[in-house]
């Protein structure tokens, strides 16, 4: 039997071959395992992502030099790749530490729950991988689908179906524009590799219709991100979600945008890149206004990280903005990319630590946790209020935590790149960010505790958080081999 | 024997992880224990045990408990936090003045100094051609400040361990208070103005959590509040500087300064230089608490009183000083953002001033008078004497801590009043404290030899011969006042006659010598460091301004005859003298009530009418801020919030309201319109977008 591709591609997609398997299998096992030993399946979940992310080198080393191309331009495997692919095995693994107990005490059955974790975590992986609109997108959908269930977990919750109503329909939305945004591309280009996109665009001409398009994708791309004007969804759906979800919504699939964003923008529609800047650095600005600003009022926890986090989207748009500004000699001339790449890990960090203290915050009702729960925390709970100063810290960009050395570097490349307006408004922005993410710190440290929200005793919880404690900080203080391990994955 | 200079901040950082962890884990078993005695006390009326099986769920009840009516600490226990915190910043003053001293010595030696030691830590970050290291740096200015921030604060720390025996959260208060020397010392010996920052947030925070200290004192909240607001305005600027001096010299380390001393030979000012000045100063304005941004100081003092001393009098606010200081050479390029430094530190002095005249609590009295006194600093800044300034903020640091830990023992002694009305008379029954706080009072007057005649006599001196005319009156002005307020301050609590109530007077007691001491070894500097810098007038060679001139830039240097400056010194002594005249002849006499503790001063206080209603209320800034500009922000800002979240949709719906209540269907509309309305907004984005492109 002749293959349209030589055997030896199905090994650059290892990994994410495995972990399709694990989960498929795991959902099968679902349906014969009990209730009460469904911590099982869990278990098995952390060792599939675990088996993928081992397996991660070894498609690398299989692949001989990087970057590997496969399946006729549809896949590629690069250092950019391995980057994200790893951060997104690292996002799911620690929802599914959120999850052991949030879900194993609910009245849903959790098998399902941790296969279609997996399989949204599959969808996140080809996604840095693509190199093709087309399986660019059906991995995009392959993510999506997965998490519209998710969302919608808990379906006696009426918030959480809503959340998932919401996110269904916005999301089909999205798709449908850039669905057609990609059609027009391919209209004017004749073409939907990146590759080919690139060379299309350097060659023609300027064309009305080819820049609709980039503009309908740039549209699809900013929802994914969660960005201002297309960030209305995030609110409510991570309000609504069960809360690992909404801390997983909150970093994965915008790491995996995040990535297909940088992949398209730069590999494709590089050469226009001065067509779309301004459209970029436009909702860069709204969203950090938006984000900021609309966290200020915001009493409901899980809202305030959400807006938060479109906060946190509009500052990473500054860094595919100064996507290529220059690096000292001998760099690569992509200082933005790898100051997102940092960023994304301390945000990865940062915004998992937080939601974890929330995951452990038992509220009264379902999705009613409120900044006043926090209230008395660190009588009740020294260790945690501790930590959670620190995340919310790093959140603000306060030294020495990641986050301050990620947000720094994103605004030194948007200064090199020639925006210093978006970083004027960037610093004026993280000053109001702190107003909101100190009334946690205020409730925990300043007002006493009614005793009334109990805190779950969850180890799980406990080390996931640690270990983003431990991160944030650690690179804070030693953010230079980070550094040079995103610089390194860049190299060609 | 070389001690690295990586220790000075590590020692209290050490301390703080030493003191939080016992803290923790002793206040972990304390509720471990009150809840299982609370068990036992309630037992099986609760089915939420299966959540909180180790003890923090219920833990709540035990820790209240114990916080509010349960024994104090275990002597064994504060001993340690006592030791340890005191140990780590006694070791870290050792390995400061071990490294200081030899340095100075050796500097004051050769001629024009010698070089910045520079010891790079580890490499922080590297960024694009910006390379940031973990390094720090010994140079005369950094010498100086972390000589003076480590005594001073080793002395604080030993006056806490008798202040705060009877306080609730003995260990975290320690605990903090080492975090605080941690980030202060950071801020100091940086080599870069990026890790600089780390020092300034940290300090920032400090403060607010020890201003919070009090935490169920709702006014410890508003200050707190207060602090926070202002301290972002001053960081937002401190940011946008760091970024600006990236931009102008391509490094934020303090080579820029060497830089930017050789560029003022060219000559070379742009917009660029100006805002990059003003940008920082706003900054310097935010931490140093100048007009319009000195609101928050006051209120700070809510926090316990060693706090004041160390946190907000002698060091973390003198921070903005020491950046201008650390930056002349840059503001140097640009006289007018010098200028603008002048008329803030002077306006502030005099300012401050004015509200000091009036106030009744001794530590309101204190505190502006550490407003007032910054702003002499930012004044000398401002007329280019940047090492008078420097030397200003190192003699305020001795005198000004001295008072205020004598406040805090006054207030001791006064059982927590802080009202000077009530006081009186108390010299004889606190020899101690009475006597260490007149030296120091008598230091902040300016009168001679004491320290604070050197160092304000210099900064006016400056002022008048950089032909600042007026600033040097304001200067002088305020001279006089601060005379006046701080001899009124004296004689009101020590002199006369108690005015509180008999069985207070009772009570009143002198402190004990973990207290006393560090009175009297701060009463001595107020009287000695001030002949560090003795005037070539005088005799001296004003050893302290040339040691630090290899740090700092000068911007335009003037000379004055020895003649105008005995004149000028007549002149302050005089002035000053007269205000403690004033200050001796209408306190502290006889027949004073609570009510009017001078009838002279009320006569004349209803002659000046309205004017001495204003200062007495603090010129209505705090009314007016909250008029014109904080109801209208909370207003727009309830706008918003209702804006963003629920306006749009709630308008919607209760603009027709009337067509809902028809027909059931709309409210079906309505209801789900919520996402037809996010879809609307999405579809309005492409839109505008793709028209943008369209239109290019």
């Amino acid at each position: 039997m002749a293959l349209p591709f030589p055997l030896s591609d199905l090994l650059v997609i290892l990994p994410e071959l495995i972990l399709s398997e694990l989960a498929l299998g795991i959902l099968l096992w679902a349906a014969v395992v009990k209730r009460e030993r469904e911590r099982a399946l869990a278990w098995a979940s952390l060792a599939s992502l675990a088996i993928a992310a081992a397996l991660l080198p070894v498609a690398a080393s299989f692949a001989g030099e990087l970057p590997r191309s496969a399946f006729g331009g549809m896949i590629a495997l690069d250092g950019f790749s391995l980057f994200f692919k790893a951060l997104t095995l690292l996002a799911a693994a620690v929802t599914i530490l959120f999850s052991l107990r949030f879900v194993g005490t609910s009245p849903y059955p959790g098998g399902e729950y941790y296969a279609l974790l997996l399989l949204t975590t599959v969808g996140m992986m080809f996604m840095a991988s693509g190199t093709h609109l087309v399986s660019i997108y059906v991995a995009l959908e392959l993510m999506a689908l997965s998490q519209y269930v998710l969302a919608g977990y808990f379906k006696q919750e009426t918030k959480s179906v809503e959340a998932a109503a919401k996110y269904f329909v916005l999301g089909a939305f999205s798709s449908g524009v850039l669905l057609y945004g990609l059609s027009l591309v391919y209209g004017a280009t004749g073409t939907l590799s990146l590759g080919g996109v690139s060379a299309a665009l350097e060659a023609a001409p300027r064309s009305t219709l080819l820049m609709v398009g980039v503009v309908l994708v740039a549209c699809g791309m900013l929802f994914k991100v969660a960005s201002a004007p297309f960030h209305v969804w995030a609110p409510d759906v991570y309000e609504g979600a069960p809360t690992p979800v909404s801390a997983f919504f909150a970093v994965g699939p915008k790491l995996a945008a995040y990535a297909i964003f940088a992949r398209i923008f730069f590999d494709g529609f590089g050469p226009r890149s001065d067509d779309w800047a301004p459209v970029l650095a436009a909702s860069a600005a709204l969203t950090m206004v938006v984000g900021n600003v609309g966290a200020l009022m915001q009493t409901n926890v899980k809202r305030l990280l959400g807006y938060s986090s479109i906060g946190h989207a509009g500052y990473a748009l500054l860094g595919l903005l100064a996507y290529r500004a220059g690096g000292a000699a001998g760099q690569p001339e992509a200082f933005g990319l790898w100051a997102i790449l940092f960023y994304l890990t301390a945000y990865l960090l940062m915004t998992f630590g937080a939601f974890g203290l929330v995951v452990l915050l038992e509220a009264k009702g379902y999705a009613t946790e409120s900044v006043d729960d926090f209230n008395g925390l660190w009588k009740r709970n020294p260790l945690a209020a501790g930590a959670m100063v620190v995340f919310l810290l790093s959140l603000a960009g306060i030294p020495p935590t990641a986050g301050f050395v990620g947000k720094y570097l994103l605004f030194s490349a948007a200064l090199k790149a020639g925006w210093p307006a978006l970083v004027v408004l960037g610093v004026l922005m993280s000053a109001v960010s702190l107003f909101y993410y100190f009334r946690i710190v205020r409730a925990m440290y300043l007002v006493d505790g009614e005793g009334e929200v109990r805190w779950r005793e969850e180890p799980a919880v406990a080390v996931a958080v640690g270990l983003c404690f431990a991160g944030t900080l650690a690179f804070g203080v030693l953010p230079q081999p980070l550094i040079a391990l995103a610089k390194s994955c860049l190299l060609p | 024997m070389n001690l690295p200079l990586w220790l000075i901040p590590a020692l209290p950082l050490a301390g703080f992880l030493l003191n939080g962890s016992v803290a923790l884990f002793s206040g972990w078993r304390r509720a471990r224990k009150a809840t299982a005695a609370w068990r036992e006390a309630h037992p099986g009326d609760h089915g939420h045990d299966e959540h909180g099986d180790a003890g923090h769920g219920p833990g709540d009840h035990g820790h209240d408990d114990h916080g509010h009516h349960g024994p104090f600490l275990p002597y064994g226990e504060r001993l340690f936090y006592g030791v340890v915190g005191v140990l780590s910043v006694g070791l870290a003053a050792v390995v400061a003045l071990a490294n200081a001293v030899p340095y100075a010595l050796a500097s004051t030696a050769s001629e024009g100094g010698i070089g910045p030691v520079v010891q790079s830590v580890w490499k922080w970050m590297a960024a694009g051609h910006v390379s940031i290291d973990m390094a720090f740096r010994l140079d005369p200015l950094s010498a100086m400040m972390v000589s003076f921030v480590t005594f001073v604060g080793l002395l604080i720390h030993v006056f806490s361990v008798g202040y705060m025996q009877d306080e609730e959260g003995y260990g975290r208060y320690f605990a903090y208070l080492n975090l605080f020397m941690f980030a202060m010392l950071t801020l100091i010996l940086a080599d870069s103005l990026v890790v600089l920052f780390i020092g300034w947030e940290g300090v920032g925070l400090c403060s607010y959590l020890l201003i919070g200290y009090y935490y169920d004192k709702d006014f410890a909240h508003a200050a707190g509040k207060k602090a926070f607001v202002t301290n972002r305005i001053g960081d937002f600027g401190m940011v946008l500087g760091i970024f600006g001096i990236l931009a102008l010299f391509g490094t934020a380390d303090f080579s820029f300064v060497d830089m930017a001393k050789a560029g003022a030979v060219n000559g070379t000012a742009s917009i660029t230089v100006y805002a990059v000045c003003l940008l920082l100063f706003l900054g310097a304005v935010g931490k140093s608490a100048q007009v319009p941004l000195y609101v928050w100081l006051p209120d700070a003092m809510a926090g316990p009183t060693p706090v004041s001393a160390l946190i907000h009098a002698a060091t973390m606010v003198t921070a903005g000083v020491y950046l201008v200081a650390r930056c002349s050479a840059v503001f140097v390029l640009a006289p007018d953002a010098l200028t603008l430094v002048a008329w803030v530190g002077a306006g502030t002095a005099v300012f401050a001033a004015t509200i000091g005249l009036a106030q009744n609590d001794i530590k309101k009295v204190l505190a502006y008078s550490t407003v007032s006194q910054l702003g002499y600093m930012f004044l000398a800044c401002g007329v280019g004497a940047f090492g008078v300034g420097m030397f200003h903020v190192f003699t305020h640091a001795f005198f000004k801590a001295c008072l205020f830990l004598g406040s805090g023992s006054v207030i001791m002694a006064m059982h927590h009043e802080q009202d000077m009305r009530a006081m009186g008379g108390l010299g004889r029954k606190v020899p101690r404290t009475y006597l260490t706080m007149m030296v120091a009072t008598v230091a902040i007057a300016g009168i001679p030899p004491l320290a604070g005649f050197f160092s304000k006599d210099q900064i006016l001196g400056a002022a008048f011969a950089g032909g600042h005319l007026v600033l040097f009156a304001i200067g002088l002005l305020t001279a006089g006042m601060t005379a006046f307020y701080m001899f009124r301050l004296a004689r009101m609590t020590f002199y006369g006659e108690f005015r509180g109530t008999p069985e207070a007077e009772k009570r009143v007691h002198e402190s004990p010598a973990t207290m006393t001491i560090p009175l009297i070894v701060l009463a001595a500097g107020s009287i000695l460091v001030g002949f560090l810098g003795v005037p070539e007038a005088l005799g001296g060679a004003n050893r302290f301004v040339s040691f630090l001139a290899p740090s700092l830039a000068t911007a335009h240097p003037h000379h004055l005859s020895h003649a105008t400056e005995y004149v000028l010194m007549a002149l302050s002594v005089g002035v000053a003298a007269a205000g403690i005249l004033l200050a001796w002849r209408w306190y502290g006499q006889k027949g004073a009530t609570p009510e009017v503790p001078s009838a002279a001063a009320q006569a004349f206080y209803e002659k000046t009418g309205a004017l001495g209603r204003l200062v007495e209320n603090k010129w209505y800034v705090d009314e007016g801020i909250e008029a014109a500009v904080l109801s209208p922000f909370r207003r727009i800002g309830t706008f918003l919030w209702r804006g963003f979240d629920s306006l749009v949709i709630d308008g919607i719906v209760n603009a027709s309201a009337f067509l809902v209540e028809l027909t059931g269907d709309l409210v079906r509309f309505f209801t789900t319109g919520n996402v037809r309305n996010y879809a609307l907004s999405f579809t309005l984005g492409v839109l505008v977008l793709a028209l943008y492109v369209f239109l290019r």
